[in-house]
């Protein structure tokens, strides 16, 4: 008989101690749904000090190239004994600060540089950027973006209204903080609030799994990540963007509106291990990180 | 039985009570400690905004400073009771069709396969969802997303919980119990009813005790059929989102203030599920002696 269900014939004040276990496993329990989680915040995991022979690299700054970073960094720690690749996170701006004041080597801006800093040096990494993708079924094969405002305001929810078949639009959103959302709430201009979602997803394999099981969602992805899937057969279509057909190659060079570059940037020509390491964070030895993200690596040959 | 064994009896004995008592103090430590970490991590944001907003805020949007958690703790107890609505009598009485009415082999077989559903992680059921349930429930009603599929899916995944602890209370009723039933001339099902179900009740409750909280904390599953709009459903086709699904899809992205309300909503999921336990332990007690 477990011990558990055998309290009935012990004396009432052992009764009170029951609670207890079945608390610490209720809660255990709901906190372990969790965990992984946290292991997914990797980018800040690298923070931990450590007397350093080798040097130490700091970067500091957007949290949409902090995950890549930190693989990059991983492996450049790999191949180099004794450094240290220490990578924070706290927006585009964060970079260009610490950067400008010298309290990280390297600053992390997922965006251009504006004309007014250009006293620092850009060295891109990757590029991003997100498509607009529907059911292959779905008869529309483009949106205005003015269309596209009006259908994630609600204003517009059926297809009916934007040369579709009759039936409400399922209008696909990313959850507060990606960096996909960002990127698309700029490129619309729309606050956050204003939108009115019927689902809101986390990752792109999500967003193109509900896209796919559902002929009349409307969402965006990551472009790397929803043209794999098309070659798998995954039955979404991508959809142009300003009259840009979406693919990588028009991310590659620079035609698709909806996409950005994401930079390193130093203040001063680097030198020694920062020039080793911007070397390596552009050398086609990180292609396969780069792609793992879901971005899409910069053309061949171009450096600035 | 000559005296050394005996003082070495005790000896295991003192040992046993020690190392069980180490490992109960270090489970209760444990717990004390998480939510105290919680408590700390969320101590910034609950300082500078003061704990009621976190209920009066007008919708979430932590990056903009509005935290309102009300409506994913109503989404989050919504699908735990529905879930455990749906779960609780098919639970129980797979449990009583195992202990009483299944042939032995059948009963096994059974047996076997709820441990298999017990055990199947918990992404399984939420790809199965996303794939299956919610396109389903999408020809139904779009968009599909919806708190009917979080519940159904919360349902699937607390039901072995549910079955096998019952099914554990009422394998450990004292056969006398049966057997001065069967004396007595009762029926089948006045045995199950009367003797065996009261009998087992402190498993009941166990077993309702582990499923909520499962079902409470659900996350990844619930997170992928769900919808995530953060909102108070009007109705079972609605999409909701409940806090753990709050944490998971925000926390590997958020920073600051951010990052402590999602610890807030750890915080107030604990808080759920302490209240709930407590409230369960209660009414154990209140009707104890009917």
């Amino acid at each position: 008989m477990p011990a558990a269900f055998g309290t009935r014939s012990l004396p009432r004040g052992l009764f009170r101690l029951r609670a207890l276990p079945l608390l610490t496993a209720a809660i255990l329990g709901a906190l372990t749904g969790c965990a992984p989680t946290h292991s997914e915040g990797g980018a800040q995991a690298n923070a931990t000090p450590t007397a350093s022979s080798g040097g130490r690299l700091t970067l500091t700054g957007s949290s949409t190239v902090a995950p890549l970073a930190a693989e990059i960094g991983k492996r450049f720690e790999q191949q180099h004994d004794g450094v240290r690749v220490d990578v924070q996170t706290g927006g585009s701006s964060r970079g260009i600060a610490d950067a400008r004041q010298g309290l990280a080597a390297i600053g992390m801006v997922s965006r251009n540089l504006k004309p007014d800093e250009q006293d620092l040096r850009a060295f891109p990494v990757a590029r991003d950027g997100i498509c607009v993708i529907v059911h292959r079924d779905n008869l529309v094969r483009s949106l205005a973006d003015a269309q596209l405002v009006e259908i994630y305001t609600g204003k517009k929810r059926n297809w009916k209204e934007v040369g579709g078949r009759e039936g409400p639009i399922t209008v696909v959103h990313k959850a507060e903080g990606r960096s996909t959302l960002e990127l698309f709430l700029q490129y619309f201009r729309l606050e956050n609030p204003d939108v009115r979602a019927q689902v809101i997803i986390g990752d792109n394999e999500q967003g193109i799994k509900t896209v796919a099981g559902n002929p009349r969602a409307l969402g965006y992805v990551s472009i790397g990540a929803a043209e794999y899937q098309v070659t798998q057969g995954v039955p979404i279509r991508l959809l142009p963007v300003g009259g840009v057909e979406a693919s990588t190659e028009n991310v590659q060079n620079e035609k698709f509106p909806l996409s950005r570059s994401l930079n390193l940037v130093t203040r001063t020509e680097p030198e020694g291990l920062v020039k080793t390491f911007l070397d390596f964070a552009g050398s086609p030895e990180v292609r396969d990180l780069v792609e793992k993200q879901y971005f899409v690596p910069v053309a061949d040959g171009q450096t600035e | 039985m000559g005296r050394p064994s005996s003082r070495r009896r005790a000896q295991a004995d003192a040992l046993l009570h020690g190392t069980a008592r180490l490992a109960a103090v270090g489970a209760g430590l444990l717990v004390v400690l998480m939510v105290l970490f919680l408590a700390l991590e969320a101590a910034p944001v609950l300082h500078a905004t003061g704990p009621l907003r976190f209920l009066t805020d007008r919708g979430w949007y932590p990056t903009q400073g509005r935290f309102n958690l009300g409506p994913m703790l109503v989404g989050t107890t919504l699908a735990a009771a529905g879930a455990l609505f749906l779960a609780g009598p098919l639970g129980l009485l797979s449990a009583v069709f195992c202990c009483f009415y299944a042939p032995p082999r059948l009963a096994a077989l059974y047996r076997r396969m709820l441990e298999l559903l017990a055990g199947t992680p918990s992404v399984v059921f939420g790809l199965w969802g996303l794939v299956v349930l919610v396109p389903l429930i999408n020809r139904l009603h779009p968009p599909g997303a919806s708190l009917l599929a979080a519940i159904l899916i919360l349902a699937l995944m607390v039901l072995p919980t549910l079955a096998l602890t019952v099914e554990a209370g009422l394998r450990a009723v004292p056969t006398e119990y049966l057997q001065a039933a069967a004396a007595l001339g009762l029926s089948r099902w006045t045995t199950v009813s009367q003797v065996a179900l009261p009998a087992a009740r402190p498993a009941l409750i166990a077993g309702v005790i582990l499923a909520t909280g499962r079902a409470l904390g659900e996350t990844m599953a619930v997170l992928m059929v769900c919808g995530n709009v953060v909102q108070v459903p009007r109705g079972l086709f609605d999409p909701v989102r409940t806090l753990t699904a709050n944490i998971a899809l925000e926390m590997a992205y958020a920073q600051g203030s951010h990052r402590a309300a999602l610890f807030v909503s750890g915080l107030a999921l604990a808080a759920a599920i302490v209240f709930f336990v407590l409230a369960a332990e209660f009414a154990e007690r209140r009707t104890r002696h009917v």
